[in-house]
């Protein structure tokens, strides 16, 4: 550990944090449906898509309707995304003549992208083709973002509400923020790594003849394109296996830097919006300081495991100073803790090491963020939401604490509210837990297994973990493209998102219901340091205490074995 | 439901298009434009216009004259730059333990000091084109023997594809392997003498 690895950490969490606020105002113009500079460009098409799909700009939705939309829209672009996949070999732009995606393994792929997850069970340059990265994957990285901020801009509709239904229109939402946040900034993003070395090209593989008389084939991919959207919304799948450690996914610190304030910089912008939009700024910023706390204190935990001494390397007399098994030269130590926090904090899933080579508690710091609920700041739109509802709960032990009613944001929080978080939030460690305890003593789950002992339970359990909290990211020893890991990972991607976003959307339309109060002297104030501790207590108690037994059995336990490796040397 | 299945269906096409195509297609032509070099691949070319690798991808070294890469667990025949990937192997796989005392013992006699970590680890793509300069200083005798070159010709190889952390703050200094030796090949061209050495760790 040295001071220009924790100066390169805290200047990234600000950074990200600091421009954060810029975007957050412009979105909140945006679900409010407020004129931006992009008018004049947009405005005609977004009237032609609103056309031509029969909606009326100022018919709103009440929460059920709404939720019909997500999902009709999900099972329509699952369905589009599974023939694709199915039958790329029927399908244009296909120079390596891949077959089509075996039947697990389109279903397994189509639920990751169109959950915003984007976990995979595949080596991308080995199986996809040029068209289905393009057509299939790049389009849904966008189209899943771009629902998951549609639910949270209905939240927040139901908060500024006072006694009525309407939420917002779920295709309205869906298209202004595809086409006015995440297409522009993507375009720039894309030919800003493109000018910083990512490569983006239709011509799918060139060989080279190597220095020393080889052959060398180098698989090529439209890479910068989807690289913008991959990070901007949360998605986190890779254009190759070896994901953002790739030289072309990330070419230098440059990127990687862009690449780590990309993908959590829209989380926190929406927990900004949606403090303009509710009129709380203060409370919204309490939100936004919970988020940075977290992602700040797992970036160092990371960052001091990864400095320890490694076993394997202790054992062979080598320099032990960084465990740089799965990293890159270019990023170290530093880089990577900063990488494991954002990417597992905010849903993203994208990795610039091998998460399964982490010393055991980076391993476990990765696993631990990825169960508090993808909240820190989580996935875009989808962290505020699962935010919002550790928020609700924490005021509710609150309004336990001292007698009274609790409220949020000027709406009284009420036991039915509170039933659909409990749902929501419960969720996690049933789809979690329930398949890791079924996969631990199933043979044909156990034959994926790459690593022996506390390590393998690890790997179960990051897996489940990942699918169910639409993160993506893996212990990759795992060989899950199997009929088993493929179809319960599909379930538990499935639950992780609609199991949590339905909920939401009820809590949002009981909400919006309920008459809008102005604070009183008794209101419990959201928006100072008391309450951000609470929060922080709720969602610690919320994820620890659910998943700690699991852990103490995979990398606590490892981690004492290395302990106990390195000082028998 | 039903209502809604006409704009889910205009929706996922509209958006597929626009999205999944002509937003790639853009970039792709804006970059050709732009960026050729990189949206390209970063490829290298010897003089008669033949690729020989990409300046961000590891290749296989393994002669004495020149600086070897990091090992790689990428494909089968390590180098795969068409099938990227790690080792995955967890800090205590006795299959990790075993391979890094194998390179390492094969890496103790060339220079002074421990042997640095990232001469004896895989990295996270198998294909990082960069060691650290101590593996590289490292290296730096080895290579000028078999060259029959001064030590000080090769450090200035070195120095020449080493990248410091952008603003000193942000990633780790690193030098690019195939820059390094071309600069080599480039300046001594003819005394690449094959001198017998220990056998490369792979």
């Amino acid at each position: 550990m040295n001071g220009q690895g924790w100066a390169e950490i805290v200047l990234t969490i600000v950074l990200t944090v600091g421009l954060a606020w810029p975007l957050g105002i412009y979105m909140a113009r945006v679900w409010q449906g407020e004129r931006t500079w992009l008018d004049p460009v947009l405005r005609p098409i977004e009237a032609l898509v609103y056309a031509a799909c029969g909606v009326k700009r100022d018919k709103g939705q009440n929460w059920v309707a709404y939720a019909m939309s997500v999902l009709a829209f999900s099972i329509a672009s699952f369905l589009v995304l599974y023939l694709i996949l199915r039958f790329q070999n029927l399908l244009p732009l296909n120079p390596q003549g891949f077959p089509g995606l075996s039947p697990d393994l389109s279903f397994n792929t189509a639920i990751s992208f169109v959950t915003n997850t984007n976990w995979q069970s595949y080596t991308p340059e080995q199986v996809v083709s040029t068209f289905s990265q393009m057509a299939g994957l790049t389009s849904h990285n966008f189209l899943s973002a771009a629902a998951g901020i549609a639910v949270a801009a209905a939240l927040a509709r139901a908060f500024v509400a006072n006694r009525s239904e309407d939420l917002g229109n779920f295709w309205i939402d869906l298209t202004r923020i595809s086409l006015y946040v995440l297409l522009p900034f993507s375009l720039i993003l894309a030919l800003a790594y493109v000018a910083l070395g990512e490569p983006q090209t239709l011509i799918a593989h060139v060989t080279a003849h190597t220095v020393e008389g080889g052959k060398q084939v180098i698989a090529l991919f439209p890479t910068a394109s989807q690289e913008a959207i991959k990070q901007f919304g949360t998605n986190g799948g890779g254009i190759f296996n070896a994901n953002s450690a790739h030289p072309f996914e990330n070419p230098n610190p440059i990127t990687d830097l862009i690449e780590i304030v990309s993908m959590n910089v829209l989380g926190y912008a929406c927990v900004v919006a949606f403090g303009r939009v509710v009129v709380a700024k203060p409370d919204a910023r309490a939100l936004v300081i919970v988020m940075g706390l977290f992602v700040l204190a797992a970036s160092s935990i990371v960052y001091a495991t990864e400095t320890r001494p490694a076993p394997a390397l202790v054992a062979a007399h080598a320099d032990a100073g960084v465990n740089m098994e799965g990293k890159e030269v270019r990023f170290g130590a530093p880089s990577t803790a900063i990488w494991v926090a954002a990417t597992t904090g905010a849903s993203d899933g994208g990795v610039n090491a091998t998460h399964d080579s982490l010393m055991p508690l980076g391993g476990g710091i990765a696993m631990f963020m990825i169960q508090l609920g993808e909240i820190v700041p989580g996935g875009v739109g989808s962290g505020l939401y699962g935010m919002v509802v550790l928020a609700l709960i924490a005021v509710f032990v609150a309004g336990l604490m001292v007698g009274r009613t609790p409220e949020y944001l000027g709406k009284k929080v009420e036991s039915r509210e509170i039933k659909y978080a409990m749902l929501a939030v419960l969720i996690l460690p049933l789809a979690i837990l329930g398949f890791s305890g079924v996969a631990a003593v199933l043979p044909v789950a156990l034959k994926g297994l790459a690593n022996p002992g506390p390590h393998g339970l690890s790997e179960i359990l990051y897996a489940y973990s990942s699918a169910t909290g639409n993160n993506g990211s893996a212990f990759a020893g795992l060989s899950a493209n199997t009929p088993w890991w493929n179809t319960t990972l599909g379930i538990d991607m499935l639950l992780g998102r609609f199991a949590y976003a339905i909920p939401v959307l009820a809590i949002a339309g009981s909400m919006a219901a309920k008459p809008k109060l102005s604070a009183t002297a008794g209101t419990f104030p959201t928006d100072g340091p008391l309450f951000v501790g609470l929060l922080i207590g709720v969602i610690l108690i919320m994820g620890g205490l659910q998943f700690f037994p699991a852990l103490a059995l995979g990398p606590i336990v490892e981690h004492f074995q290395v302990l106990h490796a390195v000082a028998a040397r | 439901m039903l209502a809604q299945l006409r704009p889910a269906l205009v929706a996922t096409l509209f958006f597929t298009l626009l999205l999944g195509v002509a937003y790639p297609l853009a970039v792709t032509g804006v970059a050709h434009v732009a960026f050729p070099k990189q949206a390209e691949g970063s490829l290298i070319r010897d003089g008669q216009g033949q690729v020989i690798g990409s300046a961000l991808i590891a290749q296989a070294f393994a002669k004495p004259q020149y600086l070897h890469p990091r090992p790689s667990a990428a494909g089968n025949d390590a180098y795969d730059a068409s099938n990227s990937g790690g080792s995955n192997l967890g800090p205590l796989n006795p299959d990790l333990a075993k391979r890094i005392a194998k390179d390492t013992a094969g890496l103790q006699g060339e220079g002074a000091g421990p042997v640095p970590a990232d001469a004896v680890t895989t990295s996270g793509s198998g294909l990082d084109p960069d060691i650290s300069p101590a593996n590289a200083q490292r290296q730096a005798a080895r290579v000028a023997a078999a060259r029959g070159i001064p030590v000080s010709d090769v450090e200035k190889a070195i120095a020449g594809a080493t990248k410091t952390p952008w603003l000193g703050l942000f990633g780790q200094p690193a030098v690019n392997v195939l820059q390094a030796n071309l600069a080599l090949d480039a300046a001594a061209p003819a005394r690449a003498a094959p001198i017998p050495a220990p056998a490369p760790a792979t």
